[in-house]
């Protein structure tokens, strides 16, 4: 173990290289999460539809990406899309990443969404409302505000998922400690100050979404 | 002078898997009627005003409301709905708007009314369900007899022709089972054609114009009130009012 004055000391003189690869990683991570609840609604909206079809595309997808290492879809999705046009690496891996939390935030959605009272959508029906309309204006506030302690915990995952974009060479911040690490050869004080910044990382993402929480949660007081 | 039919049913069924809960059902309702249907859990009544509302899918029969035969074919449904108006047994507010929020939510989103009309149309109504003070309240806040009224005023504002009241009160503490009848007296007084499925008899036989009487998917018995509770003509009738006396 480095002593703590020594990992002190490292901490400090790698500020600079540490805070980009932090910044890379917060950008992956956002933009993994952001596409994740845009393809995670739509295969959620997919699977409660009526059409047999539809739902079975989800279910399917649902479980192409759960039945797979998250590694091997990255690995996958690089090397695949990047064999028939160039995309920047960076959109290879936070698409693979999206991709990845997609499957798992359509589950948290569709669950959400079930379990919204079936009386609310009749009362939005028999207003004149469309379904569409209804589900939009009545039923996904209400699964969006039970959905988020659920999608938190994913974002979390997601964010440390994002460190798998090492292995594509991502600058990222796992990939930035092993470099460190192995160039130096002191592993263990580069690996222990990343552990640093992604608890930092996650207790700011667990604020985050307490606030959202707490202000989504004005209706109930 | 004539009253106008608001309402015609020609031999409605609907089953539920084997289970045949409404069968050949006739049934009228002219303008400025108040119908209550009454029965035992299970007779058919809920159903049957779910199915006026097109909430249930009917099996085959007719449904006419003002004067036009409904078909999903031939009508957007979600027109009709916005001239029938439906209150529920649980209300079914939406929790995350206030009270104001509910009720300008149709008027606003439907039939784009615009928002500062739909807002001084919905206080007026909440004045006249006694809640004018309760407009930036959420639904939680609310007893569940203010509730009902917040879900009376809903679906007034978009102006329907006809009311449908599925079990209104019996979701109610006891005490609060008062202020939601007197509302829907007033709104009987006032003209409005109004079905109401409930187990309130004392509220059936003063408010009333029609009662009829479900059993087992069919309509057994239809009177004014007066003669339906004083001298009921079916015995299956009389059966099910020396029960709910004994209440």
């Amino acid at each position: 173990m480095p002593s703590f004055s020594h990992f002190f000391e490292t901490l400090v003189s790698n500020k600079g290289l540490f805070i980009d690869a932090m910044l890379l990683t917060l950008k992956l991570t956002a933009v993994s999460i952001l596409f994740g609840i845009i393809i995670g609604l739509f295969f959620a909206l997919l699977k409660i539809s009526r059409s047999k079809i539809l739902s079975f595309i989800s279910d399917a997808y649902v479980y192409l990406v759960r039945g797979t290492p998250l590694i091997v879809q990255i690995f996958i999705l690089y090397f695949g899309i990047s064999g028939i046009f160039l995309i920047p690496d960076f959109w290879a891996a936070a698409l693979a990443l999206a991709f990845h939390n997609g499957a798992y935030i359509a589950e948290i959605f569709r669950g959400t969404i079930q379990s919204i009272d079936k009386g609310q959508m009749e009362a939005g029906r028999s207003l004149g409302m469309s379904k569409g309309l209804a589900m939009r204006r009545i039923i996904l506030p209400q699964a969006f505000r039970r959905a988020l302690p659920p999608l938190g915990n994913q974002f979390i995952i997601g964010l440390k998922d994002s460190s798998l974009a090492a292995f594509i060479s991502m600058n990222e911040l796992f990939n930035v400690a092993t470099t460190l690490g192995s160039n130096n050869f002191d592993e263990m004080t580069y690996l222990l100050i990343v552990a640093v910044y992604y608890l930092v990382l996650v207790a700011l993402l667990t604020i985050i979404v307490r606030l959202f929480e707490n202000r989504l949660a004005v209706s109930d007081r | 002078m004539t009253t106008r039919e608001m309402i015609k049913i020609e031999n409605l069924n609907k089953s539920f898997g084997d289970l045949h809960v409404l069968k050949n059902i006739n049934l009228e309702v002219f303008e400025s009627d108040v119908v209550c249907l009454i029965g035992a859990s299970g007779s058919g009544k809920s159903t049957l005003l779910r199915c006026l509302n097109f909430l249930e899918k009917k099996d085959n029969g007719n449904i006419i409301i003002e004067g036009e035969e409904i078909t999903r074919s031939t009508h957007d449904i979600n027109e009709i709905r916005q001239k029938v108006g439906m209150v529920f047994q649980h209300f079914n507010l939406f929790p995350h708007m206030t009270v104001l929020e509910n009720i300008i939510e149709a008027p606003v989103h439907v039939k784009k009314v615009s928002k500062q009309e739909a807002i001084e149309e919905a206080k007026v109504l909440l004045s006249k369900v006694g809640l004018g003070d309760k407009a930036d309240v959420y639904p939680s806040k609310l007893s569940g007899g203010q509730k009902q009224r917040v879900a009376i005023a809903r679906a007034l504002a978009m102006k329907p022709d006809i009311m449908l009241f599925d079990e209104p009160t019996s979701a109610l503490d006891p005490e609060l089972v008062g202020e939601v009848l007197a509302t829907m007296k007033e709104l009987a007084e006032d003209g409005m054609t109004m079905v109401v499925v409930t187990h309130e008899m004392g509220f059936a036989r003063e408010v009333a114009d029609w009662i009829i009487y479900m059993n087992d998917g069919m309509i057994i018995e239809k009177g004014h009130p007066e003669e339906f509770f004083e001298n009921p003509k079916e015995e299956r009738t009389r059966e099910f009012l020396s029960t709910t006396q004994l209440k």
